[in-house]
């Protein structure tokens, strides 16, 4: 009876089997090729960090355009799906967002960026600076109310991160919370979620890459950045080095890694991958 | 049935009311529905035009347009039910035809469907990750988010045709065994002809639910916007693309909307194309009995 | 039968795969923690699952009150009501809505339903958001299966019943309805495993505090919404606690679907 279907099915997976046999013999041939000549040729795989993968993928087609012979996959999936892949060997590099632990300290470390991450409220909030013990004081659930701190009198929503997320551990460590004690409002995912959450909700306040929040500024979304120590909260300072609040966005690997991989590590960390960097809102990293 | 007049009168008030509240309902419904894509709409047309369906996108999906994600998102989507389909419909033949001896699998097979049904997408992602991925090497590749996919699918499409088939009048099986037919003919000519609209519905089921799916397409079809060459190759999918520009690309919004436009047209095409096939199998059958 | 061995096996293997993920989790800090701990932060080493599987039970009936009396209602207004291109049209409107994406229903959440939501004291994204959102997306599954269920009713029952001089509406709710129920029954267990099994869409508008919802605008979080959150970037030990909750989930999932089964009764004849 269902011998029709399970025919087709059958002969489906036989089709399929031959495609992945071909595909493996390409590979094959190309890891073969880039051994000894002088031309760059083969295949890399990179995955992590939601953040950092529309970077590298745009860093990717560039050296791509170079070097035709060179195909690179860039799969996002989270900065935890990176590490763990470049383990486990599926992929020849890792994103990451946030810094390793202390169990993943058998990757070596590049970095590509620099990120700061600033705290945003609605743009017709009338507060224009907070004092760290401020900060604390409203993310630990002692403020309330923004007429505490000389603003309207409208109750404080606070958004913040899910546990993991590399904007929040840069957040805590700045300003020695811990985790446990921040009584949150809204939790949110990627920093899209946060600007949108801020931008709906007029007495809420957040923390976001500046790289973000500066380009949803620039595109009318009624946010507002606000200054940490008095120092402005825009890409220059933080190119500067003078913001406080910021993360590496790193790229990791293995020790025992290919050469094409080494090449393209170079060229992630010259400047002729600057202008892609600045276009996507980060700051290069220092070299 | 929609003629009122072939119901007695005294029935006349009640009719009204249950009129009136089916009438609510579903206009409820289609006013929700218009308010989402023309809220979609109103923000993504103005970026729909030529190019946009014909160029591959640049600047992390801010220029260009969404044609190999198209590509990729149809690839997905034939390999999804070049799996699924012929496993679905003979677990429901199975499943409706069932032998008392085997009724006890049975009974199980449907209770680990639900529970299947019942499994988040981001599972079904990181499961397709290590075993098509991983396990059977696949990488990342349209196949093996097709065939993730396919998993994923497999309870909607199986329950639907299933339940098509059981509807099927016992009458006319007990006619068909009774003039000797075999039980593949019956199948094939009685059983699946008579079950086609269920069977449909499912199918449409199953097809949006794949287009719809995000979570676990990143971690097993990919992320990667080339024009993909063959079924081994890693593609992004519309969804994944819509959720990116979404909540990952600053100032994507724009694209992301005109992406989900382009990606519900595409939902109305394959699936309106899959059921008027089907339909028009059945009405010719039926006229050749 | 072999089609239907390949079905079964699928489930297994993705329990298999669960429990292999899980299983440090499991041993290390323990089952009971889940139950016990004081709050869910597992870089502080705590590990209390409890309110999110409550989250998760209130998103999923919510909408399956939501949806299945609009989603049954509309199937009758299909089969019985509709003049026959209205009723073509708006099953051309389910199909599409069965296919919009979670993103757009929940972006459409987010930037539509949570501001209107919104009031004094709180944000708009909390259990009512996601139990509206939830809704949205099942109906489709409520009501195209019961309205292929009513479509499956053979059209003699439904003559003999009006013949014997029943109104449309006893025709519709005391023949056709009960008649098809079992298609119905199995469009709604659908349509609780699409709501349970949920990510993006709740993620976006449920305001994802870990809090048991006792009240429709505390913001909540599901177990999946979490596993969305935190899986990407999770170390080793998280992921694995991350896993032992999508068992859990599943778990939820079987106890759920086997209750169904009794209420139901025997599925067979």
């Amino acid at each position: 009876m269902q011998r029709v279907p399970c025919l087709i099915w059958m002969s489906a997976a036989v089709v399929l089997t031959a495609m992945t046999g071909c595909h493996q013999e390409r590979t094959i041939a190309a890891a073969a090729g880039d051994a000894g000549s002088g031309t760059v040729r083969g295949e890399l795989t990179i995955t992590g960090s939601s953040t950092m993968a529309p970077l590298v993928a745009e860093i990717a087609r560039r050296f791509m355009a170079r070097h035709p012979a060179v195909r690179i996959d860039v799969q996002s999936g989270g900065s935890g799906k990176g590490i763990q892949d470049v383990r486990s060997g599926i992929a020849d590099i890792g994103m990451s967002s946030r810094a390793l632990q202390a169990v993943e300290s058998d990757l070596e470390v590049f970095p590509v960026a620099v990120d700061g991450v600033a705290l945003i409220v609605h743009r017709s909030n009338p507060v224009s600076e907070l004092t760290p013990e401020q900060v604390v004081a409203i993310f630990t659930g002692k403020i309330r109310n923004w007429s505490a701190i000389g603003g309207p009198d409208q109750p404080i929503s606070v958004v913040h991160k899910a546990e993991g997320r590399a904007t929040l551990e840069v957040f805590l460590t700045h300003f020695q919370l811990r985790n446990p004690d921040v009584r949150p409002d809204v939790i949110v995912g990627d920093n899209e979620h946060a600007v949108r959450t801020v931008a709906g909700a007029p007495g809420a306040i957040g923390y976001v890459s500046i790289g973000t929040a500066t380009a949803d500024v620039q595109s009318g979304v009624p946010i507002r950045l606000l200054p940490l120590d008095g120092i402005p909260a825009d890409c220059e300072a933080v190119a500067a080095g003078r913001f406080p609040m910021s993360r590496p966005l790193i790229l990791v690997v293995r020790h025992d890694r290919r050469p094409l991989t080494d090449v393209f590590l170079r060229f992630c960390r010259s400047e002729q991958v600057d202008d892609i960097i600045t276009a996507q809102y980060f700051v290069p990293a220092a070299r | 049935m929609s003629e009122g007049g072939a119901f007695s009168r005294p029935g006349a008030r009640f009719d009204r009311i249950l009129g009136a509240v089916v009438w609510l309902a579903a206009g409820g419904i289609a006013a929700v529905l218009i308010w989402i894509t023309g809220d979609t709409l109103q923000r993504g047309l103005s970026e729909v035009d030529i190019a946009f369906l014909t160029t591959e996108p640049t600047d992390a999906g801010r220029r260009g347009g969404i044609v190999s994600v198209v590509v990729s998102t149809l690839m997905i989507l034939a390999v999804t039910l070049t799996a699924a389909v012929p496993l679905a419909l003979g677990t429901a033949v199975f499943l409706a035809d069932v032998s008392a001896r085997w009724s006890a699998a049975a009974a199980v097979v449907r209770w680990s469907l639900d529970v299947l049904a019942a499994v988040p997408s981001i599972v079904f992602g990181l499961f397709g990750n290590a075993l098509f991925c991983v396990v059977l090497g696949l990488g990342y590749s349209i196949l093996s988010g097709g065939l993730t996919l396919a998993c994923m699918v497999l309870p909607v499409m199986i329950r639907t045709a299933e339940q098509a088939l059981r509807s099927v009048p016992a009458e006319l099986r007990m006619n068909a065994a009774a003039l000797g037919l075999r039980r593949t003919a019956r199948l094939w000519h009685i059983e699946f002809p008579a079950a086609v609209p269920g069977m449909a519905a499912g199918l449409v089921l199953g097809i949006g639910r794949a287009l719809a799916e995000t979570a676990a397409l990143i971690f097993t079809a990919g992320y990667a916007t080339r024009m993909p060459t063959s079924v081994m190759d890693s593609g992004r999918a519309l969804s994944v693309h819509v959720y990116e520009l979404a909540m990952n690309v600053p100032m994507g919004d724009r694209r992301a909307a005109a992406t989900a436009t382009i990606l519900m047209i595409l939902v109305l095409c394959i699936t309106s194309a899959a059921s008027s096939l089907l339909h028009r199998r059945r009405i010719f059958r039926r006229s050749e009995a | 039968m072999t089609a239907a061995a390949i079905s079964t096996v699928t489930l297994f293997v993705v329990v298999l795969f669960l429990i292999r993920e899980a299983f440090p989790a499991l041993t290390s800090p323990g089952l009971h923690r889940f139950l016990t701990d004081e709050s869910w932060h597992p870089l502080s080493n705590r590990f209390r699952m409890t309110p999110m599987a409550a989250a998760t039970a209130a998103t999923t009936l919510g909408a399956l009150v939501l949806a299945v009396p609009v989603g049954v209602a509309s199937a009758v207004f299909v089969r019985f009501y509709a003049p026959a291109a209205a009723g073509r049209a708006f099953r051309g409107l389910l199909e599409l809505m069965a296919g919009i994406p979670s993103v757009v229903f929940g972006l459409w959440g987010l930037l539509v339903l949570v501001p209107l939501l919104a009031g004094h004291g709180h944000s708009g994204q909390h259990l009512l958001a996601a139990i509206c959102v939830l809704a949205l997306m099942i109906l489709p599954v409520v009501a195209l299966s019961a309205a292929a269920a009513l479509n499956a009713v053979p059209e003699s029952l439904l003559v003999a019943a009006a013949a014997l001089g029943l109104s449309r509406p006893s025709v519709a709710l005391r023949i056709a309805l009960p008649a098809a129920r079992r298609g119905i029954a199995a469009g709604i267990l659908l349509a609780l495993s699409r709501a349970l099994g949920e990510t993006m869409a709740v993620v976006m508008v449920a305001g994802n505090v870990v809090q048991f919802p006792d009240s429709l605008t505390r913001p909540v979080r599901t177990l999946t919404g979490n596993l969305a959150l935190e899986l990407g970037y999770a170390g080793p030990a998280h992921r694995s606690v991350l896993f032992a909750s999508a068992l859990m989930l599943m778990l939820a999932a079987a106890v759920s679907v086997s209750l169904a089964r009794v209420v139901e009764g025997r599925p067979d004849e």
